[in-house]
């Protein structure tokens, strides 16, 4: 079993999506989440991944392609 | 010697050993470096300071690592330059330019890699590692070269030929990456849990980033012992003005300076400017960009410390300005062009965004003001040079410089009695 922390920034339109409950349903993968702020127009919840590598590289793909920016948990580190 | 006492999270305030680690295990927010600042205010004193090197590690006390230890090529204590030619132009009476151009690889990432590669080696790391626009790779081959370490650095594959060489020269393994920086950067953060390395950004940050945490101090020393009014910085990460900040709170807890509220302002190119943005929306959420500007060394979409910026910028009574790709290039020439310092593209963003910080009344015209220059303009002179004047071509003969001169200027100048 792997884990991968990441943060999910949804645009407006993907509030309401429940994206991570899909994620957890079809790519079988435990979503732990530790923090997040979300409002009726933006949000971003930081989590953790754990499941096989491989379906975590095939669910972090479709969270990709849903329109969901996904960072490491650091975001960009630092300028340079 | 270090008065560093352990790491804290910025969110939740739990705190860790000085490990090489950089997230809060419990709700993955970033760790910081606290320091003992009671023993530091019996110990550490201004005439302390001035007894030490003529680097950064004159301010070790200061910094997660002792200067004994240190891998050091010479970094800090760059010129505090007074920019009278530049203030006058831009309507400023005591304009100061911090010209960080002049650290052994060119950039003001010396400071926070000498820190980062100091703790690597304390951690007996054998391999450097970093994701980098450039400036940092630089930087981390030429100290990995210094320490007696492997380096590996990953950079943008369309990085300007001058970042590329500046880094191979030392002889890294140089890994130019088919993708953004935001993507070298996710690449990065993947093989940093593959592979035990020293990522200076990643899983060195929290030592690493203190060092920037230095321009303050050295500003307050240059400007004998005072803060300044006013500080105009690049924006990236907002790591290094946040740390600029804190390093001017620390000068005052620790009674080297009188407090004064510094306001302390922002600078990003119009085509990444997620930090401009949220501060115009009057919001501490950022939305991340794709970016798209010539100041690569600030491209960075989604900035980490953005919301420790804008917290800052709020606190602080500065404010946020995004400038063109143009007017990046009009800030290198006004810059190199009164005040004889060539700076890279995010030196233009500072120049640039001052200018119009002071039309747009951000800027008092009385304030002691320091413009941060973090990168020498050898590096990216493919930003500037199709806008230069091409050399006049001539024979080697007096008239023919004469027919030349006056063909560009309109007239010859005059001649010796």
């Amino acid at each position: 079993m792997a884990k991968q922390r990441v943060k999910f920034t949804f645009p407006q339109e993907m509030i309401k999506e429940p994206v991570i409950w899909r994620l957890g349903r079809d790519f079988n993968l435990v979503t732990n989440i530790r923090r997040a702020d979300v409002t009726e127009d933006r949000g971003w919840v930081v989590l953790e991944l754990e499941g096989e590598m491989d379906e975590i590289e095939r669910g972090v793909q479709w969270v990709v392609e849903q329109g969901v920016r996904v960072d490491p948990v650091a975001g960009d580190i630092v300028e340079g | 010697m270090s008065f560093a006492k352990n790491l804290r999270c910025r969110e939740c305030g739990r705190v860790y050993p000085l490990d090489p680690m950089h997230v809060c295990e419990f709700c993955f927010g970033p760790l910081e470096v606290f320091y003992d600042y009671e023993a530091l205010r019996r110990t550490l004193t201004r005439e302390r300071i001035e007894r030490g090197p003529p680097t950064m590690w004159r301010y070790a006390d200061l910094l997660p690592c002792a200067a004994e230890t240190a891998v050091d090529i010479g970094t800090g204590f760059t010129p505090l330059v007074r920019a009278a030619r530049l203030g006058r132009l831009l309507g400023l009476e005591r304009l100061y330019v911090k010209n960080d151009c002049q650290n052994p690889t060119w950039s003001f990432k010396d400071r926070v890699v000498s820190l980062a590669v100091t703790k690597a080696k304390e951690f007996e790391f054998d391999t450097l590692a970093c994701a980098s626009t450039g400036n940092l790779a630089n930087s981390v081959a030429a100290h990995a070269a210094r320490a007696g370490l492997d380096a590996v650095v990953f950079v943008p594959a369309d990085l300007e030929q001058g970042k590329l060489i500046g880094s191979a020269v030392y002889g890294p393994t140089l890994v130019a990456v088919d993708g953004s920086y935001d993507e070298v950067n996710r690449l990065c953060s993947e093989l940093s849990d593959k592979y035990p390395w020293a990522f200076v950004n990643i899983n060195m940050r929290p030592y690493y980033a203190e060092g920037s945490k230095t321009l303050a101090y050295e500003v307050c020393e240059q400007l004998g012992w005072q803060a300044p009014d006013h500080c105009i910085v690049p924006l990236a990460s907002g790591s290094l003005y946040t740390k600029i900040y804190k390093g001017l709170k620390e000068m005052a807890w620790l009674g080297l300076v009188e407090w004064r509220r510094t306001r302390m302002s922002g600078a990003q190119a119009l085509g990444c400017s997620p930090i401009v943005e949220a501060w115009e929306r009057q919001s501490f959420d950022i939305k991340p960009q794709k970016p798209n500007t010539i100041a690569k060394s600030l491209a960075i979409g989604n900035p980490a410390d953005g919301y420790f910026a804008l917290k800052a910028m709020t606190q602080s009574g500065g404010h946020a300005v995004a400038v063109s790709d143009d007017e990046v290039v009009e800030g290198i020439r006004l810059l190199a062009e009164t005040e004889g310092i060539f700076a890279e593209t995010a030196g233009g963003v500072v120049v640039a965004g001052l200018r119009r910080l002071v039309q747009e009344g951000h800027v008092d015209p009385e304030e002691l003001v320091v413009a941060f220059i973090t990168g020498a303009g050898l590096k990216t002179q493919e930003a500037v040079a199709p806008r230069l004047q091409p050399a006049l071509a001539v024979q080697p003969t007096i008239a023919s410089f004469e027919e030349a001169l006056s063909e560009r200027t309109g007239a010859l100048p005059a001649t010796r009695k």
